[in-house]
């Protein structure tokens, strides 16, 4: 069943891309459903489950962005996910080194619940859902991702935290033999992530486990990551294998290696320049190459990236400039 | 040497400092014909970056003939500081094109926000205004014109330059210092060789004073 709700942003995906792209990426989603098991099981994560049937379970939502898909290849092969090693094509290179099975992800701190739980544990009373975001990153690049994933919400809701519980942090796995890019010192591991919970309670807050109807890619944070759209990539962590619920602002990674230009919010802002570059224009990454990719456009950079109309109420009477 | 065979060297290496540009050129159509990403799905991006790196290589390059000259005692490889000058010159100028060109796209408001804003992007553009100087004075008429005295104040503006464009690299990067700590690490060497050469000889080599 189609859920749709309409939304200002809305196009209808038929008008946006191309036919040819559009069917194949149905057909993309299909094709893992057919072959579900095959395709889905070097995931593994939902142990002794049959995972196709938690994947064929998906909904499409109509959260769109109006632009067309990044592709698949494009999505795999650009990342910056540090403990892979700085350069963009090292995850893709690397992050076969990461064993996403067995995964535990340990609640842990103001809530009635705590423990340790496995992907499927966290995931699976929640529905799957499909989510089109635009990814901003905060060095000026951008994709369009059809993420695989859960509301945040939902799970937080679960596990009950309590009134003290104001903000929400998530970490990384630590491991310097799965993440080669651990040996760097340059970041104090574990990186550390976290929002405000009315910003982790917002429905547009998901938890990742895929993308393009498949099990999430290493290179892009498997088994488990943070999605929040209209703030700079970084916010959204990799790789979760702590979610504490605390009362005091998280300590987050790169707010802390550079305070100057990584805000704790980081929400997208086309008026709050980095320093060291402008945050006005973006490049959309179509995951296409050549001469193609190197005279694209660039296109303006929306507030709160295109979502204001989802999350501009979170920061009612905030000067985004000073809480950037 | 015979001077034809040096002809030749000089030929060679002039192909050879070609040759990133050369690549640069066959990636990005070789994407673009078969969508492979040795330019990267990003290769504006990358566009920028490599030509910034080469033209801190052939700076570095240029910078350390002459100490390698005297060290080897090959007076007649001096020759080739001019070639890796003017070739470090060449990747500055196409550096700067593609961050204007194709990362501005044009976007002149976007060029001297930049400049006033950013400081890596300030010095960067002062390194480039010093090396006009000295590219400008670099054929051997010009610098009879102008003198040996002269040339010589002109182009020991290299070693500021050189220095500007390494900190520009320190200060755009946001990872990974290893490269741009290289680099410094090599400029300081030849610039201390050169000071401590430069006192030995004081008075010997009148050109070199002041």
């Amino acid at each position: 069943m189609l859920i749709k709700f309409s939304k200002k942003y809305d196009t209808k995906p038929s008008e946006i891309t191309s036919e040819n792209n559009f069917l194949t990426r149905r057909r993309f989603i299909q094709s893992s459903l057919i072959s579900g098991a095959s395709l889905l099981s070097p995931l593994g994560v939902f142990a002794g489950q049959p995972t196709n049937n938690i994947f064929s379970n998906i909904k499409k939502m109509s959260f769109g962005a109006n632009e067309k898909l990044t592709s698949f290849k494009g999505i795999t092969n650009y990342n910056n996910f540090y403990e892979f090693g700085t350069g963009k094509t090292d995850p893709a290179q690397y992050s076969h080194l990461l064993k996403t099975e067995p995964w535990t992800v340990e609640i842990m701190g103001m809530a009635k619940k705590t423990g340790k739980f496995s992907i499927s544990d966290l995931i699976k009373p929640s529905e799957l859902e499909e989510r089109i975001y635009r990814l901003r990153c905060v060095e000026a690049w951008s994709m369009v991702i059809p993420w695989v994933g859960v509301p945040l919400s939902s799970i937080i809701k679960r596990f009950e935290p309590n009134s003290k519980a104001k903000y929400i942090a998530f970490e990384t796995l630590v491991d310097k033999k799965q993440m080669p890019g651990q040996n760097s010192k340059f970041i104090d591991w574990p990186y550390i992530e976290g929002l405000r919970m009315d910003e982790a309670m917002n429905p547009l807050s998901i938890l990742a486990i895929g993308l393009y109807g498949k099990p999430m890619p290493n290179q892009n944070g498997a088994p488990i990551r943070l999605v929040v759209p209209w703030k700079y990539g970084f916010k959204s962590i990799k790789s979760i294998v702590k979610i504490s619920f605390v009362e005091n602002e998280p300590k987050t990674t790169w707010n802390q290696l550079a305070p100057r230009e990584y805000g704790f919010y980081s929400n997208v802002n086309p008026n709050r320049d980095h320093p060291r570059w402008s945050q006005k224009e973006e490049r959309r990454i179509t995951g296409e190459s050549g001469l193609g990719a190197l005279f694209t456009p660039k296109i303006k950079t929306e507030y709160l990236n295109g979502y204001a109309e989802e999350v501009a109420h979170l920061y009612k009477g905030m000067d985004l400039k000073q809480f950037f | 040497m015979a001077k034809k065979t040096r002809n030749i060297y000089k030929r060679l290496v002039f192909v050879v400092c070609l040759m990133p540009l050369a690549w640069l050129i066959f990636a990005i159509l070789l994407d673009t014909i078969y969508q492979t990403q040795l330019m990267s799905v990003d290769p504006v991006q990358k566009f920028d970056r490599e030509l910034g790196d080469w033209a801190l290589i052939f700076i570095i390059l240029s910078l350390s003939i002459r100490p390698i000259a005297e060290l080897i005692k090959k007076k007649e490889l001096i020759i080739y500081r001019k070639i890796f000058g003017l070739f470090g010159f060449f990747y500055v100028c196409l550096h700067l094109i593609a961050y204007i060109g194709l990362n501005l796209q044009f976007n002149m408001a976007g060029l001297l926000d930049d400049i006033s804003k950013r400081n890596y992007i300030t010095i960067g553009i002062i390194g480039f205004g010093l090396l006009i100087p000295m590219a400008a004075t670099s054929s051997k008429k010009v610098i009879k014109y102008i003198g040996g005295r002269l040339w010589k104040k002109i182009h020991s503006l290299i070693y500021i330059i050189s220095l500007l464009g390494v900190f520009h690299f320190f200060m755009m990067t946001r990872a990974d210092f290893t490269r741009p700590t290289v680099y410094l690490i090599i400029i300081l060497i030849l610039l201390l060789y050169r000071l401590a050469t430069k006192s030995k000889i004081l008075g010997q080599r009148p050109l070199l004073r002041k």
